[in-house]
């Protein structure tokens, strides 16, 4: 099935080598920091974890929200979602991938890696979290191919796919809540210390994944011949409603904890990431931008009419890719560690290597998706042909 | 395509992740080997450290005891704050006791610098966190850390409430201005430590390296280290006596270094 990979127009092999390009970049540059080191990074004594650690955990919601497609279609038999299905599996395998490399690049002895397996840790989360995401990885694999194959042959999948299609489902919920839990149960950290972290994630996952779905619908929509449906996209459309909205809504009651209750400890966080804390505020301007274009999204979503509107749809969605990415990437991340437990305050910012590394992953994982995506495309076109 | 080929690549990966899910639960079945202590090495319960803080200030701005540590065990001096490595150092006692501390408090106090280190907690969640069980707690409480088996996650640095763990960014050895001491391991790049109460040192009946400085500068109590399981020691003897404070008794780490107030 690869081979239907390697017969593609000028635009998808320019797509594919400007992609690689920018992966070898990606590569040449962590060879640097494998050399010298994590210093090459803004990373620092008081704010151990930045920017790998906040892709991660952003895609791992995006990941995770191949559920919101998967489970209308396999378990409430939603026909509608029938070609979107496999779009949403192969994200998910290009997700997580890309989540398994930013845990690679952030670990300062990676040669040591496979220590994860050879001393395995239960009472870890970081444990775990290595453990679902490599199941999901796996289950997304097995659950894609066989559909996948079994739809090319015109027949229907094998029956026993389907307990793996159905394990699937809580996989995806416990991807992110693992990865909540990474952060939610340090007493260090009071800014993570919150139960509402995991459902808070799983909100913002379930709006970040599909907009860009939605995205990548309206993308082969125009330069293929591949269509997921007008039904299909307003469906998606709709969970990014509910899911958004969830999230504003976890958002403001973390708020009003933290702040109404006035514990020093709790207020201070928020109060770097939303207003600056002795006069450092890095955060501060995209912590607002996240936040004006998230309500302004919501606003725009909840009329139909604009929501329907394709033209208008996908602006809308890339503001909420942008606006989730901002506040559980750095927001999230950077912001627990700042006030230090010693009270100190000392900022981060990535540097131009720990971007050139973050874009060659990314650049990696739509590498893997593009070719996903041509051969879904092509055998499509086969079928209908 | 191949048949065959494709075969066996599937027989291959199936084979492959049913090896990377089959060695960790194997792993987890087999138990953890003990040393049996050195002879002529002390030994102890629980070990604990009590600093006398109005002593301690009598000499402000003395550094024996953390130079002793750093030489001792080949800490690098990185001037760059975002790099340092550290095993013990002065914090503000402000900010070491920050909910201890109101502003009426004798600024004598309040204002100056207090000795912060590994608290060797009884509950420590950067053994908890550690995906490798690289750091662990000994029978005797101290808790360690195996440099060669950290995969330099900084889960530890990040689950630490105390800021006590120190990550190297970069290859320490070019920074250990005061030459090599060849008798302790230095570190490589990419991974976490941190005050280990001298274990190296205790294994030879030796108190550890700020300890026994600081008897010499300061005078015997200043800093007390010893055995805080036993009811007599002169450790849980100072501690009864005086009031002492420990660094965010309410996270339940039960940190095991006093500072008698």
């Amino acid at each position: 099935m690869l081979e239907k990979a390697l017969h593609g127009s000028s635009r998808y092999w320019t797509l594919i080598i400007a992609l690689s390009i920018l992966a070898l970049v990606g590569v040449a540059v962590y060879l640097k920091q494998l050399t010298t080191g994590l210093v090459i990074t803004g990373l620092s004594r008081d704010v151990p974890w930045g920017f790998y650690i906040a892709q991660l955990t952003f895609l791992v919601g995006v990941a995770a929200s191949a559920v919101m497609v998967v489970l209308p279609y396999y378990l409430h038999d939603f026909k509608a979602f029938g070609r979107l299905t496999i779009l949403g599996e192969f994200l998910a395998i290009s997700a997580v991938t890309m989540c398994l490399l930013f845990v690679v690049v952030d670990i300062g002895q990676p040669y040591r890696m496979l220590n994860l397996f050879l001393h395995p840790s239960p009472s870890s989360l970081l444990f775990w979290d290595a453990m679902v995401l490599q199941g999901y990885l796996f289950l997304n694999i097995i659950i894609a191919y066989v559909t996948f194959t079994s739809e090319k042959k015109g027949v229907h999948p094998p029956s026993w796919i389907k307990p793996f299609i159905i394990l699937s489902i809580p996989w995806a919920i416990s991807i992110h809540t693992v990865t909540a839990f990474l952060y939610s149960g340090l007493g260090a950290r009071p800014f993570w210390l919150t139960a509402i972290l995991a459902p808070r994630f799983l909100a913002s996952a379930f709006a970040s994944g599909p907009s860009l779905l939605i995205i990548l619908c309206l993308i082969l929509r125009k330069f293929t011949k591949f269509d997921a449906g007008d039904e299909a996209i307003k469906k998606l459309s709709q969970i990014v409603t509910y899911a958004m909205a969830a999230n504003i809504f976890f958002v403001l009651v973390e708020l009003f904890t933290a702040l109404y209750s006035d514990i020093p400890e709790h207020k201070h966080h928020f109060e770097y990431l939303f207003f600056g804390l002795h006069g450092h505020n890095a955060l501060v301007p995209y912590m607002w931008t996240s936040q004006i274009l998230a309500v302004t999204a919501l606003v725009l979503l909840l009329f139909p009419k604009i929501r329907t509107n394709f033209t208008y749809l996908p602006v809308i969605c890339a503001g909420i890719i942008t606006a989730i990415w901002i506040e559980k990437g750095l927001g999230m991340v950077v912001t627990g560690f700042i006030p230090s437990p010693l009270n100190k305050v000392n900022e981060y910012a990535p540097t131009l290597p720990e971007g050139l590394i973050t874009i060659g992953i990314y650049a990696g994982g739509f590498l893997i998706l593009s070719v996903l995506y041509k051969i879904a495309v092509a055998v499509r076109e086969e079928l209908e042909a | 395509m191949d048949q065959t080929r494709r075969g066996f690549l599937k027989a291959a990966g199936c084979a492959a992740i049913g090896a990377g899910l089959a060695l960790p639960i194997g792993r987890a079945v087999a138990g953890a080997v003990v040393a049996d202590p050195l002879p002529g090495g002390l030994t102890a319960k629980r070990w604990a450290m009590a600093l006398n803080v109005r002593k301690c200030l009598q000499r402000d701005g003395c550094r024996a005891c953390i130079d002793a540590c750093h030489v001792e065990h080949n800490v690098p001096s990185i001037a760059d704050v975002k790099r340092e490595i550290k095993w013990v150092w002065k914090e503000p006692f402000k900010d070491t006791f920050q909910t201890e501390v109101h502003q009426h408090m004798d600024s004598a106090l309040s204002e100056k610098n207090v000795l912060v280190l590994c608290n060797h907690c009884d509950n420590p969640p950067c053994v908890r966190v550690c995906p490798t069980k690289a750091t662990w707690k000994r029978p005797d409480g101290i808790v360690m850390m195996d440099e060669h088996r950290c995969i330099g996650c900084r889960y530890c640095i990040v689950a630490c409430p105390y800021g006590s763990r120190s990550f190297n960014w970069q290859d320490p050895r070019p920074f250990i201005t005061t030459g090599i001491r060849v008798e302790y391991p230095t570190r490589t790049k990419g991974v976490v430590e941190k005050c280990t109460f001298c274990t190296e040192r205790l294994a030879k009946g030796l108190l550890p390296a700020c300890v026994e400085v600081c008897n010499k500068v300061a005078g015997r109590g200043t800093m007390i280290f010893g055995d805080a399981g036993e009811v007599n020691s002169e450790i849980v003897r100072a501690l009864r006596a005086g009031f002492s404070l420990r660094r965010k008794p309410a996270l339940g780490t039960e940190p095991q270094v006093y500072y008698i107030v």
